[in-house]
């Protein structure tokens, strides 16, 4: 019994002692630093006024719910979302069922491909897709004209195609990662299963809703959540591409917190707009690790 | 007879088509900036373009190196990529190990912990850093970004590298210790070499997200010597000019690399980005 005892008081202390400089490193360069942006976000703070740094309450925080620009970068981070995450898991799936439906070598070279954007940073892609939505020196609008379109269509001046070529680049970064990790589920679900439904005279696509999807439902989860909180995060792919234009019609939540703290150097309310972020990341990191938590219980 | 065959041969058919037109948009925008590196610089302003050049140049390569001196970013990039990646190694097996092998309390509190880390936003992290590390001299150092670009790295490297522990047979290293080797011995001579393919995918995915990364080194760096390849590249638009062979070119040698060895460890690179959470 005492024996007993000790090991356990044994494996407490190795298993902290093993995680410590993790445990610690998380906490000095991630969570303390949260934590000091949550107390700037109190304070009246100007990096060209650091003389005049005191306490105002909730005084940023009022100033930038009270704008409408706050509520105009809301909607812009919710469309961006939505519309990115929509066209990611549209070409995420057709990704994984061309990977999954293919024969081994052609498997092989799809994957190699689709991994190719995952490895490219974020800054390159943005400036692929600028140059390549270039009115003037891009390819798209001199295919657009070789197919009858428009030659000289302006896509970075207008607010709707310019939200377009931010999603279009997005996706393109993104959707191998879905696509990856819906081939990985797919190849989990038992062949059987399509076998009998045929049998049954269930078609593709019956088969499809009926035993795909179903089965896909918690990868599908995790990468929606993922996805969501990508968006919210985004930032090196507007920065090249658009920069928040045109007239801020492409900015986020973050980028308008990039915005205040690097710009205006207003660390005050640039913080207490990275804490409005981080609040919502939070409370979209909560469903996510419960929703985890209760997967892995079963 | 004859009409499931001629279905069966549509439907091979169509795959055929999507999955033409799926490769197309893949690798498209990736052709047209090495295409766009290989220009000549007399060819870079025709309207309107040429989806293929009537001639090639090497130009914008040695542009990239003589006007901008992109060597000088690309050791940055290197140094810190690397440092990065070893850290996180560093920090990450033991934390992995002990999450997949030992009991201890609280257990999965810290693990929450360290993935709640990996959710916060960069931008709620910077501005306090900033302000500690200029008040440290880090700013414009190495370990100046080294150190942040771990917050990035590590969650994901204990949780790939804690997937890959959970799928080593236990009994060795039991039968081990039962033999006299204490469980650091058991872990070093069995569980490490073991666990070889899964450190090395997950340093692999370290070194490519910090040499990705871009916020950290975009507001940490303000000298210009000390920038990272990706924040480099972005400064090299003027005020009225953008100079898009000059950049291609940065951007082609930055990633080719990278491109290659991916290419080259593709498989294990996939098993590690989607088995945390397949298995979770």
């Amino acid at each position: 019994m005492k024996k007993h005892i000790s090991r356990e008081k044994r494996d407490n202390l190795t298993g902290y002692l093993l995680i410590a400089p993790a445990v610690l490193a998380v906490i000095a360069i991630g969570i303390v630093p949260v934590i000091i942006t949550f107390s700037y976000s109190f304070e009246y703070y100007q990096l060209t006024d650091p003389k005049n740094r005191h306490f105002v309450g909730l005084q940023n925080y009022i100033e930038i719910l009270g704008n409408s620009s706050f509520w105009m970068v809301l909607k812009n981070t919710a469309i961006f979302a939505v519309i990115s995450m929509a066209l990611e898991l549209l070409l995420g799936f057709t990704g994984a069922l061309l990977m999954n439906g293919a024969g081994k070598a052609a498997r092989g070279a799809v994957r190699t491909i689709v991994l190719i954007p995952w490895a490219v940073p974020g800054i390159i892609i943005a400036y692929m897709f600028q140059f390549l939505f270039n009115n003037q020196l891009g390819p798209v609008n001199v295919i657009l004209s070789h197919l009858g379109g428009s030659a000289d269509f302006s896509w970075l001046t207008k607010p709707w195609s310019a939200m377009f070529v931010v999603v279009a680049a997005d996706a393109w970064k993104q959707f191998p990662y879905i696509a990856l990790m819906l081939l990985a589920g797919l190849q989990t679900i038992p062949q059987e299963l399509y076998e009998s439904a045929a049998i049954d005279g269930a078609g593709k696509i019956k088969s499809f809703f009926h035993i795909t999807l179903p089965n896909l439902k918690g990868i599908l989860l995790i990468v929606l959540l993922f996805r969501t909180m990508g968006a919210i995060r985004i930032f090196d792919i507007i920065f090249g591409i658009t920069g928040g234009g045109p007239a801020s019609s492409t900015s986020t939540l973050l980028y308008q917190a990039y915005k205040y703290l690097f710009t205006d150097m207003n660390y005050g309310k640039g913080s207490a707009m990275s804490t409005i972020i981080t609040l919502i990341i939070l409370a979209i990191s909560i469903l996510y690790i419960r929703v985890l938590g209760k997967r892995a219980e079963e | 007879m004859n009409a499931p065959k001629a279905k069966r041969i549509a439907a091979k058919a169509g795959y055929i088509l999507l999955l033409t037109v799926f490769i197309v948009m893949m690798v498209f925008p990736f052709y047209w900036l090495v295409l766009t590196s290989l220009k000549d610089p007399r060819d870079i302003s025709l309207m309107p373009t040429e989806l293929w050049p009537s001639r090639f140049s090497l130009k914008f390569f040695s542009y990239a190196f003589t006007e901008h001196h992109l060597e000088v970013y690309l050791l940055n990039s290197v140094i810190v990529a690397l440092g990065a990646m070893v850290l996180t190694i560093l920090f990450a097996f033991p934390a992995a190990y002990a999450f997949s092998r030992i009991r201890f309390r609280f257990k999965k509190f810290w693990r929450n912990v360290i993935l709640l880390a990996n959710m916060f936003p960069i931008i709620a992290v910077v501005t306090p850093m900033f302000i500690i590390f200029r008040k440290m001299h880090l700013i414009n150092t190495y370990w100046g970004l080294i150190i942040p670009s771990v917050i990035i790295t590590l969650p994901m490297a204990i949780w790939t590298l804690q997937a890959f522990i959970d799928t080593l047979p236990k009994d060795l290293e039991e039968a081990a210790q039962i033999d006299g080797c204490s469980r650091f011995q058991a872990v070093i001579r069995i569980i490490f070499p073991l666990a070889a393919p899964g450190i090395f995918t997950t340093a692999i995915i370290a070194f490519i997200t910090a040499w990705n990364e871009f916020m950290f080194a975009l507001i940490l760096v303000t000298k210009d010597s000390m920038r990272t390849v990706p924040v480099a590249i972005s400064m090299f638009p003027g005020q009225y000019t953008v100079p898009w062979g000059d950049m291609a070119a940065a951007s082609v040698i930055a990633t080719v690399p990278i491109v290659f060895v991916v290419l080259l460890l593709q498989k294990w690179i996939v098993s590690g980005l989607t088995s945390g959470a397949v298995k979770g």
